[in-house]
């Protein structure tokens, strides 16, 4: 070898060995350029068929929340306890549970996601339910305003009423959330508005036909401000999908098809029963209501969506969160007829509403089907899906839109290799700003799955804050609730039809001019 | 121990020597700079895919955006610079010191032990060895038998010293 150590002059030779990989720099180089120009030109293939923003107008919308409004509260039972979660409300035992829960796991983020929550300026000035145990719950939730553990102070909380009618007559109370068994649904809502309280209702809106019309004249009449609880209304994927709609990125859409797809007694409704509950604790009498009498039985307090004497089956309890995303997606309004079937095929466990059960609805109008099957012994995730001639949709927490390989519209982008229908044109999970068919498979995977965390500036948000924000945003500064008494109308009659149609086992129409069910 | 100088390797020897530098070096810097222009790209679903005895301390660092930036940021760059060091032959002992930390963490994050099953989809079929581990031998390898004195940027570094 020629080459010295001890001299250190720099050689030719020095230089060429010294440089002598740099060629391969310049080879990757131009490979990395060359494979970002080629995605390049997918992803402006892509773009210029597909931009949507997803905008929130719940989250946008500025209104001064200077003036606390004060609530009232029918029903602490589950759902009623999510509410005042969703309004800043929540049981000190419950946050000792998620400070327990953040102590021993460092992924557990209940606890910070509640503190981050935004302050709504609201306060609860009475709670009426008719079993003690859950008033009490309530109460104390309420009057958890430090909204710490069971170690820190409690203010005394608000007053409990013991009737529904009592808590409407305060005057301390502006609004009232209602969340109830469905059967008191209407009445509730129609008495609330005759008093003047402004209301939120837990879907679906009513039990009955006669009273739907009811509550839209009791609404109007007394110009309060509602809103139905269909808080998935504020799912960020929904307003994109609403987007890519109205883009007419799926083209001519005939056929949707939603599901419910449940698998373990709690989503077939078989709760369980409180061991401290009896005669003693539940005002029986009032729970009835507008029910047909009935013996006190735990089972149908605790279990009361079992029953049409109570409930409002598949079609009011769970197809209306469907029906209302489809709605809100695609403005579908009242179907023109409507078909079930199913049965009690499962569950025999004395019920009488079906755990089984299949609907279609036509819009002849719109030129398309919509198709809802429900079952409630298999966990088989169908999904929903809306069907275009030139793309499809599937919408969930997520959204993904693949073309179709038989497609109009894009026809030249697939035979062209722009586009390639395995793949999903577009496709958005909460907390990624997009992903696309350029993104990597690692990527693709991680979103399909939603395994990414569901942020928003940084936090994850409750769907129900949100759609408690857009009801007292409008109670504040005016406007319309996004799921309004008009929708609450469109969702109550055709969860109505598809329980007729299932009771009478007959095809049920629409009678768009007289405004009844035929 | 008789340290090993570079003078001793035939040119074959030395050629495939740099040849599986350059070759690494390429591997790391394409992907330190995928991420760094993809603006949706994070190690948290790496990070909470992990398994395995590491698997809490993977997890501690997604949980908090703080040091899940650092991890995103530490990666990009890590990759980049090592990859950049490797190719050219540049710094070629600390970049060497580098990847292998990386890939024991990479390894470590997500090792294929019995019983262990993971999200992220694999590309081939693996027991305990997976083409991490043999990427981080072959960067131990490298180290072992250094050879950027006499090709790379090292030589230059080296000589004007």
């Amino acid at each position: 070898m020629d080459e010295n150590k001890n001299n250190n002059k720099i050689t030719r030779r020095d230089i060429i060995k010294g440089l002598a990989t740099v060629p391969v720099a310049g080879a990757f180089a131009w490979s990395w350029f060359s494979k970002r120009g080629h995605e390049n030109v997918l992803k402006k293939a892509l773009q210029e068929e597909i931009q949507l923003s997803g905008n929130n107008p719940v989250l946008d919308r500025e209104v001064p929340d200077d003036k606390r409004i004060r609530l009232g509260i029918i029903g602490t039972g589950g759902r009623g306890r999510s509410i005042l979660k969703g309004a800043g409300f929540l049981q000190p035992e419950i946050i000792d549970t998620y400070l327990e829960g953040a102590a021993k796991n460092n992924t557990d983020t209940r606890y910070r996601e509640f503190q981050e929550q935004d302050d709504l300026n609201v306060v609860v000035n009475g709670v009426c339910d008719i079993y003690d145990i859950n008033a009490k719950r309530g109460i104390s939730a309420c009057a958890n305003i430090k909204k710490e553990g069971s170690d820190s102070q409690q203010t005394e909380g608000p007053k409990r009423y013991k009737t529904y009618k009592e808590l409407l007559a305060a005057n301390d109370i502006d609004a009232v959330i209602i969340a109830t068994p469905d059967h008191w649904h209407g009445t509730m809502t129609i008495e609330a508005a005759r008093s003047g309280k402004h209301v939120y209702c837990e879907k679906p809106m009513t039990w009955t036909v006669p009273e739907t019309y009811e509550v839209v004249k009791a609404v109007r009449d007394n110009g309060i401000v509602f809103q139905l609880g269909h808080q998935l209304r504020q799912t960020e994927a929904y307003f994109r999908a609403k987007e890519a709609i109205s883009k007419n990125i799926l083209g001519k859409v005939s056929l949707v098809e939603v599901t419910t797809n449940r698998n373990d007694p709690t989503g077939a409704w078989v709760y369980p029963i409180d061991k401290e509950a009896g005669r003693h604790n539940i005002d029986w009498e009032q729970f009835i209501g507008p029910a047909p009498a009935h013996p006190f039985s735990l089972e149908r307090f605790f279990r009361w969506r079992c029953w049409w004497d109570y409930s409002t089956g598949l079609s009011g309890d769970l197809f209306t969160h469907e029906y209302d995303a489809m709605n809100q997606i695609l403005d579908l309004g009242i179907p023109y007829s409507a078909m079930s079937s199913g049965g009690i095929y499962f569950y025999k466990d004395g019920r009488t509403v079906p755990d089984v059960l299949q609907q279609s609805f036509e819009f002849p109008d719109k030129d398309l089907t919509l198709l809802y099957s429900a079952s409630l012994s298999s966990n088989l995730n169908r999904g929903r899906r809306i069907m275009g001639h030139d793309a499809y949709m599937e919408v969930g927490g997520n959204l993904k839109i693949f073309v179709d390989s038989g497609s109009t519209k894009y026809r030249s982008k697939i035979d062209n290799g722009l586009i390639d229908p395995s793949l999903p044109l577009y496709s958005f999970t909460p907390g990624m700003k997009q992903v696309d068919a350029i993104t990597s498979a690692t990527e693709q995977y991680f979103a399909g799955r939603g395994l990414m965390y569901t942020y928003r500036g940084g936090k994850r948000v409750d769907t129900t804050h949100l759609h408690l924000k857009d009801w007292l945003d409008c109670i504040r500064g005016g406007g319309e609730p996004s799921c309004n008494v008009e929708r609450g109308f469109e969702e109550a009659i055709t969860a109505h039809m598809g329980t007729i149609s299932y009771l009478e086992n007959r095809k049920v129409y629409w009678d768009q001019e007289k405004q009844l069910i035929v | 121990m008789k340290k090993n100088t570079s003078q001793s390797y035939s040119a074959i020897q030395l050629f495939w020597l740099t040849a599986l530098r350059v070759l690494i070096g390429w591997h790391f810097l394409y992907e330190g700079l995928v991420k760094l222009v993809n603006p949706n790209w994070s190690s948290v679903g790496y990070l909470v895919d992990s398994r395995g005895f590491m698997q809490q301390f993977f997890e501690w660092l997604a949980a908090r955006p703080g040091t899940l930036q650092v991890v995103d940021f530490a990666n990009i760059w890590g990759l980049i610079l090592i990859g950049a060091g490797l190719l050219l032959g540049f710094l070629t002992k600390p970049a060497l010191w580098a990847a292998t930390v990386m890939l024991g963490f990479y390894y470590l994050s997500h090792p294929p032990f019995v019983g262990l099953n993971y999200n992220l989809p694999t590309e081939g079929s693996y027991l305990i060895v997976n083409k991490v581990l043999i990427e981080l031998v072959a960067v131990v390898v490298l180290m072992v038998f250094p050879a950027s004195r006499r090709i790379g940027l090292d030589r230059l570094i080296h000589k004007s010293k």
